[in-house]
């Protein structure tokens, strides 16, 4: 099935300036977002993966830029985009964003009808009375029962998954084609995260959404996603179909992530643990960046990085284990009846 | 598990209310349990329902207004003899929730691990404080030289360990760990989690692990106990608890647990608790054992169901 791309990145290199030091945060990644599709894109802190979106959005601190590379977006290369006007046209219109602490995201002083009208006036040009007849109705979209009456309230008197519904709702009240959640759940309950995940994929099909969820929760990520993308020290080591990824990982950095999680470890036993620690990204990283920790690691990894290698049309792995010269390398049996054990266990 | 148990400590009907007349809230209302040597007992709730407030009145941060909690059989709540105070600091530790936040960043790593040994005038000599130090960094995985470090120059995970070293020097015999790896990544959770069970191991510590997700509580507790709006609902081993939930809340924080399984997490039903579905205006709900070491809160007619589906 063909489908329709909506952003398009090109060997995005963006690099940030640190007193003086280069800190190479994103490794020249290219990744296609397809209309309507969720991505889930996990790793790590410091993997590079919230820096990845905030270039979609223009919001890079000031010492970073983007050196090389483009972000293709309805015609327009979005890494060429200067100045904030120009920036303002896609910002919240054509991309939204969620972010991950509803706490700090909403301004206290405010109420919250007067946040959200503050983006459907800005984007949408209504002004008054219908603004504010809109602002209820998207309220109401997003789960929050007397919407005509919370909309004079102000977010202290919001609990925390009623603050993310709030958020959800201003990102949403601009109509954007591309919606990216930046860990939308990590600050909530989990039963309040499983509410907001559910509302987050009701919406995308009420708005035709595209989502982008950054993650470092492999539950949610099998909940939402259509397709994974996993980084790792600035760089996209794995991406395909949810499915693919969960049952036919490939690379050992998958491997390894999939491997820690808590629902798969037998009690009195150690849990397994990544050794040692992400590269310094300040660095130059000659091979794969994750052969310094990975046990099984090739000698052609500490030399040359690898290329990705197609495991299936929608499935392809940045690692040399897929080298046809490679020699078969299992992955780790813990994660080989993944399926199994997890069914199992709850 | 093991024959004979041996209580460390005892929750007797624990009430703790916050504010006076009209703005009074009871945050944790008739709570009771007890925690065994050696054991890792698990406290599961979501925000606001009072599981932070039991850890805090257990370590005599916050005062309680009603009930008993018993350290080794020693009244620990209320006032109490200042020596029984001091012994109490050092045998029951803390390890906090967010490692950025709970380490003084103006303070060197020495300084912090230390803290509890000036306080509590354990050591005679500056040589003998150092070699304390050194010995709780390298028990947590740290080297010694990070003791002339500051916090800020730690990632995530080590700040964790510095947190931990920092509670093991006092050699508590009782540690409360307050989500001590939800601010945590994936990856290092494990390590945090495997540290907790190695020491567990290797010292005998018992644990008190607060926590708000089931799956880590599950692979590191050994009995759970279930809390909703400052009220235990249900209490049972961990894998009892996980094959026959019986109090519709716990059915409903099961169902919301996170699977890392596409086909699963996608298919799954998701219960929702509604307080309302219990019938409490003619038999009030009591906290009774339904089966050996399996509490659960219900009234008469909802017992009776429950062993319906035990027996089953």
């Amino acid at each position: 099935m063909e489908q329709e791309i909506i952003l398009s990145v090109k060997d995005l290199e963006v690099k940030f300036n640190l007193r003086g030091r280069i800190l190479h945060a994103i490794r020249g990644i290219s990744l296609d977002l397809y209309k309507r599709e969720s991505l889930a894109i996990v790793g790590e802190s410091g993997s590079g993966k919230s820096v990845l979106v905030k270039t979609f959005m223009g919001l890079l601190d000031a010492n970073g830029t983007i050196t090389n590379g483009e972000i293709r977006y309805d015609g327009k290369d979005l890494s060429k985009l200067k100045t904030e006007k120009e920036w303002l046209a896609v910002r919240g219109k054509e991309i939204a964003m969620v972010l991950q602490d509803p706490m700090t995201s909403l301004n206290p002083l405010k109420t919250i009808g007067y946040q959200i009208c503050e983006a459907i006036e800005l984007h949408q040009g209504l002004k008054g009375a219908e603004a504010k007849a809109a602002a209820v109705s998207i309220l109401e979209d997003v789960g929050i029962p007397d919407a005509e009456h919370r909309i004079h309230q102000y977010p202290h008197e919001f609990s925390g998954g009623m603050r993310q519904r709030v958020v959800i709702a201003i990102a949403v009240a601009c109509r954007p084609k591309i919606l990216i959640c930046d860990e939308p759940t990590t600050a909530l309950d989990v039963t309040i995260q499983a509410q907001i995940l559910k509302l987050l994929k009701d919406l995308k099909e009420k708005y035709d959404l595209t989502t982008i969820y950054i993650t470092h929760d492999l539950g949610v990520v099998a909940n939402v996603a259509d397709r994974i993308a996993v980084m790792y020290a600035g760089d996209i080591v794995e991406i395909g179909k949810c499915e693919e990824v969960f049952y036919n990982p490939r690379h050992p950095y998958t491997w390894a992530l999939l491997s820690s999680l808590p629902q798969l470890g037998v009690k009195g036993e150690n849990l397994y643990s990544i050794k040692g620690a992400p590269p310094n990204l300040f660095t130059h990283i000659e091979g794969d960046a994750f052969a310094p920790r990975n046990p099984r690691a090739l000698k052609i990894d500490f030399v040359k990085r690898p290329p990705y290698f197609d495991v299936s049309p929608t499935h392809k792995a940045r690692t040399w284990l897929l080298d046809p010269r490679a020699p078969k390398v299992d992955p780790p049996e813990i994660i080989q009846n993944l399926r199994r054990e997890v069914s199992g266990n709850v | 598990m093991s024959e004979k148990k041996t209580p460390v400590l005892e929750v007797k009907d624990l009430k703790v209310t916050f504010g006076t007349k009209k703005q009074k809230f009871t945050a944790v209302n008739g709570v009771s349990f007890t925690i065994y040597e050696g054991e890792t007992f698990g406290l599961v709730g979501e925000s606001g329902s009072g599981k932070t407030t039991i850890g805090r009145s257990i370590i005599r941060i916050n005062p309680t207004s009603g009930g008993e909690i018993l350290y080794k059989g020693q009244k620990i709540n209320g006032p109490i003899p200042k020596e029984l105070d001091r012994e109490l600091t050092r045998r029951i530790q803390m390890i906090f929730q967010d490692p950025m936040a709970s380490l003084n960043e103006r303070a060197k790593v020495d300084y912090i691990v230390s803290e509890g040994l000036y306080n509590c005038r354990r050591c005679q000599s500056e040589a003998q404080r150092r070699e304390e130090v050194d010995r709780a960094l390298t028990d947590v995985g740290l080297l010694p030289e990070f003791a002339s470090r500051f916090p800020h120059e730690f990632s995530g995970g080590q700040r964790q360990r510095i947190g931990i070293a920092r509670a093991l020097i006092m050699q508590p015999d009782f540690i409360i760990a307050d989500e001590p790896i939800s601010a945590l990544d994936v990856s290092i959770r494990a390590q945090v989690l495997n540290l907790l069970s190695q020491l567990q191991k290797k010292r005998g510590l018992t644990y008190l692990f607060i926590a708000h997700d089931l799956s880590v509580v599950r692979f590191i507790s050994d009995r759970i106990a279930v809390i909703h709006k400052g009220v235990l609902v249900e209490l049972a081993e961990t894998e009892r608890l996980f094959a026959h939930p019986l109090h519709p809340y716990t059915r409903a924080l099961l169902s919301a647990i996170p699977l890392p399984d596409p086909a699963a997490e996608k298919n799954k039903q998701l219960l929702v608790y509604d307080p309302e579905m219990h019938d409490y205006s003619v038999n009030q709900p009591i906290w009774s054992e339904i089966e050996p070491g399996h509490f659960v809160l219900a009234n008469e007619p909802e017992l009776a169901e429950y062993r319906k589906i035990l027996e089953e």
